[in-house]
């Protein structure tokens, strides 16, 4: 099943990102060990030049994984017509053990290549490379998961066989298996809404009291992990149920089909955007006080949590569209 | 789309394993399943014309309105095309072997409309059919099986195996997938073909990008003479490459369109939707697939840059004196 457009351009990224990982990694190596700004011999100067290539060249690949994320679950939905029993992306990505662990590798991906372009762009900021050695000591984990992420992506794509017959979102999305899925879907809509009440409203308190006093993005960056997990457990557990007008619907993938209007992306870019800047103002937090980005770097942390601030809220506006506009009355 | 009408199910009875005609005997059985509406025996089958050199396909339609009368046929528009018919209502001659001859009027040319399905059609009456063919009654090629609710489909079909044993149930979401996947494979067998074009142009790319024009290498020289940074360099370039490789995707995905719905994709049309002596003539209907221009932006702009920023990188970081040198 390799021999389908959008799988092959899956796996050109990932081969091109594992070996443009496999060749940083080698140079990151390098770096860690014999980086040393005060001094001009030979070798750093030729580590300089060459950690320009390297950074551009891997950043190039981090956003080229991001689309990857997205482009994939479009394609595992569409893919979904091919199955026997699939309806949706779920149907699709059960149809061999690789599928999930595939998707949530990717998630893993990206998540982690939006904090290492923040990183990269923090470090550009100053002159004399003064996050140099963090972050080639972050490329060293971020290129095995590439690795590993591209192995079960191949994996996965190499199995996909028509003739299995996969089971479809509403038998994985119910309350009576056992697992996380099942747990999300169990957990009751009211609790839901207010959990999700409880972190919007701390993102926003840790995001405004950061942004007043300059200090507590760490805060910050916590209250937006939690609220993205929050979220994908609201969105299960209750948000799903509105988007279809239907009390028993929990899938979070058929979001993503035109039946319900594109809606998963309106609701899920804002959440991984702004969970992605929560995070990397928790990062660049940690580097304000190294020398040559005290004055540069704080305004940077500012930007993101106000990104991050605005992501949020614009799927706040989603989440509050969708139970508006539904025609669906769960409480009262 | 052209299945939509197809039966909910199919019964081709088997022999050694290739398909045999069915008895006609085995209708009341499956008709009386619950659940089915109604069997019917189809009569549909191949002949190889050998004046023209085309393989049409004859068949006795269930729709009474296209019924013809004795010795008459209504015939796609491929199998005029393929006789090279001047004029319409040519009578249809076929010579089964040697010797033999077979006059059909043809009352009706079906448009041009229907070709995917239709151009190679002879439709007939059952009694001309059955004597073309030199079949007996009572036999059918298969037995179209239509069932009021799709959900029971599977436990019919179990059903129906038990009657019929040695048959093959074909249902029509079967036949559906099979064309997608069909369709699909081999939209991406041409990638894997292209892929070799692909390869060819990223060495040119990074070979022409390596190669910097004295001008060029000037124009950089004096940017970082100025004070400009490697980095402000690779950037400058980067987005000079983006700009380029955007409008080539857009003026390319522009001319494939026209291409396509414009002048019937002349190029490829023979590879993806298959190739016979009559072949279909039909007009695409104009689509644009977002995930298709995604996929194809992801295909050809990320080798294109990729290739392109090892030269870059290299000219940019040169010392300004040795470039201008």
């Amino acid at each position: 099943m390799i021999f389908q457009a959008p799988i092959l351009a899956l796996l050109l990224i990932s081969a091109l990102a594992a070996l443009v990982s496999l060749w940083s990694a080698g140079f990151g190596v390098q770096v860690l060990r014999r980086w040393d700004v005060a001094s001009g011999a030979r070798t750093q100067l030729r580590l300089e030049r060459a950690t320009e290539l390297v950074s551009t060249l891997f950043g190039f690949v981090m956003l080229a994984e991001i689309a990857a994320l997205l482009l994939f679950v479009y394609n595992a939905d569409r893919m979904a017509e091919l199955f026997v029993g699939a309806m949706c992306a779920v149907g699709t990505l059960n149809v061999n053990p690789w599928g999930f662990p595939a998707l949530y590798l990717k998630i893993a991906v990206f998540f982690s290549a939006a904090l290492w372009l923040i990183l990269d762009r923090a470090d550009r900021l100053g002159r004399d490379y003064p996050l140099a050695k963090v972050k080639y000591a972050a490329l060293l984990p971020i290129a095995g998961l590439l690795l590993a992420a591209g192995g079960v992506e191949i994996a996965y794509f190499l199995g996909l066989e028509t003739d299995v017959i996969t089971s479809c979102c509403s038998k994985l999305f119910t309350p009576v298996n056992e697992g996380l899925a099942s747990e999300m879907t169990g957990l009751a809509p009211g609790r839901a809404l207010w959990m999700l009440a409880g972190t919007g409203a701390t993102v926003a308190v840790t995001g405004g009291l950061s942004l007043a006093t300059g200090k507590g993005q760490g805060w910050f960056a916590l209250a937006g992990g939690v609220m993205f997990a929050v979220s994908l457990a609201a969105i299960v557990s209750v948000i799903s149920l509105y988007v279809y007008d239907h009390p028993n619907h929990h899938c979070p993938f058929c979001l993503l089909q035109p039946e319900h209007g594109y809606y998963g992306y309106v609701l899920y870019l804002p959440l991984f955007a702004g969970t992605a800047f929560a995070l990397g103002a928790g990062v660049t937090r940690l580097f304000h006080g190294v020398g040559s980005l005290s004055d540069t770097l704080p305004a940077m942390t500012r930007r993101l949590v106000v990104s991050g601030m605005v992501a949020f809220g614009l799927f706040g506006i989603a989440v509050v569209w969708a139970i508006a506009a539904s025609q669906l009355i769960l409480f009262g | 789309m052209v299945l939509a009408e197809a039966p909910e199910l199919t019964v081709q009875h088997l022999r050694m394993g290739r398909h045999e005609m069915t008895d006609g005997a085995q209708i009341a059985g499956i008709a009386a399943i619950r659940g089915v509406t109604a069997v019917e025996g189809r009569l549909w089958g191949y002949f190889y014309d050998a004046a023209s050199g085309a393989n049409y396909t004859f068949q006795v339609p269930d729709d009474p309105a296209l019924l013809p009368g004795p010795g008459e046929v209504l015939v796609g528009e491929g199998v005029q095309r393929a006789r090279g018919a001047t004029w319409e209502g040519a009578p249809l001659f076929l010579s089964r072997y040697t010797g033999d001859m077979v006059k059909f009027e043809v009352v009706r040319t079906f448009s041009s409309d229907s070709a995917l399905v239709s151009s190679d059609l002879v439709l007939l009456n059952e009694a001309d059919f059955r004597a073309f063919f030199k079949l007996p009654e009572g036999v059918w090629t298969d037995l179209a099986v239509s069932i009021r609710n799709p959900l029971e489909i599977p436990t019919i079909m179990e059903k129906a195996s038990k009657l019929m044993p040695d048959a093959r149930f074909i249902t029509r979401d079967e036949i559906g997938r099979t064309y997608q996947k069909l369709f699909s494979w081999r939209e991406g067998l041409m990638i894997a073909l292209a892929a070799a074009a692909v390869l060819a142009f990223t060495i040119f790319a990074a070979e022409k990008a390596s190669g910097l024009s004295a001008e060029e290498a000037r124009e950089i020289g004096v940017l970082k003479a100025i004070g400009w940074d490697t980095r402000d360099v690779i950037s400058m370039k980067l987005w000079e490459g983006a700009l380029i490789s955007l409008g080539a995707f857009l003026i390319g995905t522009l001319a494939a369109y026209l291409h396509v719905f414009a002048f019937g994709a002349g190029l490829f049309a023979p590879i993806l939707k298959g190739w016979s002596v009559i072949y279909p003539d039909f007009p695409l209907a104009p689509v644009i697939d977002g995930m298709q221009l995604s996929t194809l932006f992801l295909l050809t702009v990320v080798p294109y840059t990729a290739a392109t920023l090892v030269p870059i990188w290299r000219a940019a970081s040169a010392d300004p004196d040795q470039v201008m040198r």
